[in-house]
């Protein structure tokens, strides 16, 4: 019988090293919930512009903090939840990359990025526990699910590296 | 892997080969060093092989409108090279694919730096 959601937690000391870490995981999971490599490509982009606002402007670079990710996936989607445990920020004050005004900015990008990848994208600030990015990437219809195992997998990983 | 970069002249124009990830941090940071060291040699017009560069980011994004406009500010020009699939869509998306003169081609590329200084 295949599950209704398979679930990956990941929490990764926050450090940029481990930007790289996120993005094999997110490789692997978008494989596994179905996505075609240039899918799975597209979400790791996504991962990763989360990964660096999380590391960087989120945690401030403080490697004592740390990011926690979770890929859940279902049968028509992935979904994917970002926290870091810094002061939050709100999307809508970031300048429209695309106004011509802005085109030449050097940062300001990597929110746009994310929508542009991905279906729906959402910031929640945590009163005092961080911020959490939620992102859900779904499935073109066709697209079959390659999950199996028990109902609900849940694996928790952390590193310290 | 991180990025790497090698340089050669052709005529008149500083060619760098880049490869690996350009993207927050050190391959970012490596982008901006080498522009700047050659933009204080008076190289000042530079074109960018993007063909080996595996990933990059918003950040890389950035650095390579940053490198546009400090080569322009200095009276130069940086044209990019062989744009990735991947590179190609983010110039795209972001709008920035008729910001800057890519090629496809490295011989028409050199030349158009000719054209650009007689036009």
């Amino acid at each position: 019988m295949i599950p209704e959601t398979s679930v990956v937690e990941v929490t990764l000391e926050s450090d940029l090293k481990n930007v790289e870490v996120a993005e094999e995981i997110t490789r692997r999971v978008a494989g596994t919930a179905g996505f075609d490599e240039d899918e799975q490509g597209r979400i790791e982009m996504a991962v990763h512009e989360s990964m660096i606002n999380a590391i960087w402007h989120g945690n401030k670079n403080d490697s004592s903090k740390s990011v926690w990710l979770q890929f859940t996936i279902h049968r028509d989607r992935l979904e994917i939840h970002i926290r870091d445990q810094g002061v939050g920020f709100d999307p809508k004050r970031i300048p429209d990359p695309l106004d011509h005004e802005n085109l030449l900015n050097v940062s300001g990008r990597g929110i746009f990025l994310i929508r542009a990848f991905m279906d729906e994208f959402k910031v929640e600030s945590l009163n005092g526990a961080g911020t959490e990015v939620t992102m859900v990437k779904r499935l073109s219809s066709g697209i079959q699910t390659k999950q199996g195992g028990t109902d609900r997998e849940h694996e928790s990983h952390n590193t310290t590296s | 892997m991180s990025m790497k970069a090698t340089i050669r002249q052709v005529d008149s124009v500083t060619v760098v080969d880049v490869s690996g990830r350009i993207t927050l941090g050190e391959g970012c940071t490596q982008l901006r060093e080498l522009i700047r060291d050659q933009l204080s040699k008076g190289n000042k017009n530079l074109l960018l092989n993007l063909g080996d560069v595996t990933y990059i980011d918003s950040s890389g994004i950035g650095e390579l409108v940053s490198a546009y406009t400090g080569v322009s500010k200095q009276g130069g020009a940086l044209k990019l090279l062989n744009l990735t699939k991947k590179v190609h869509n983010l110039l795209q998306i972001t709008k920035l694919y008729t910001v800057f003169d890519v090629h496809d081609d490295e011989a028409g590329a050199i030349s158009s730096f000719a054209k650009s200084a007689n036009a």
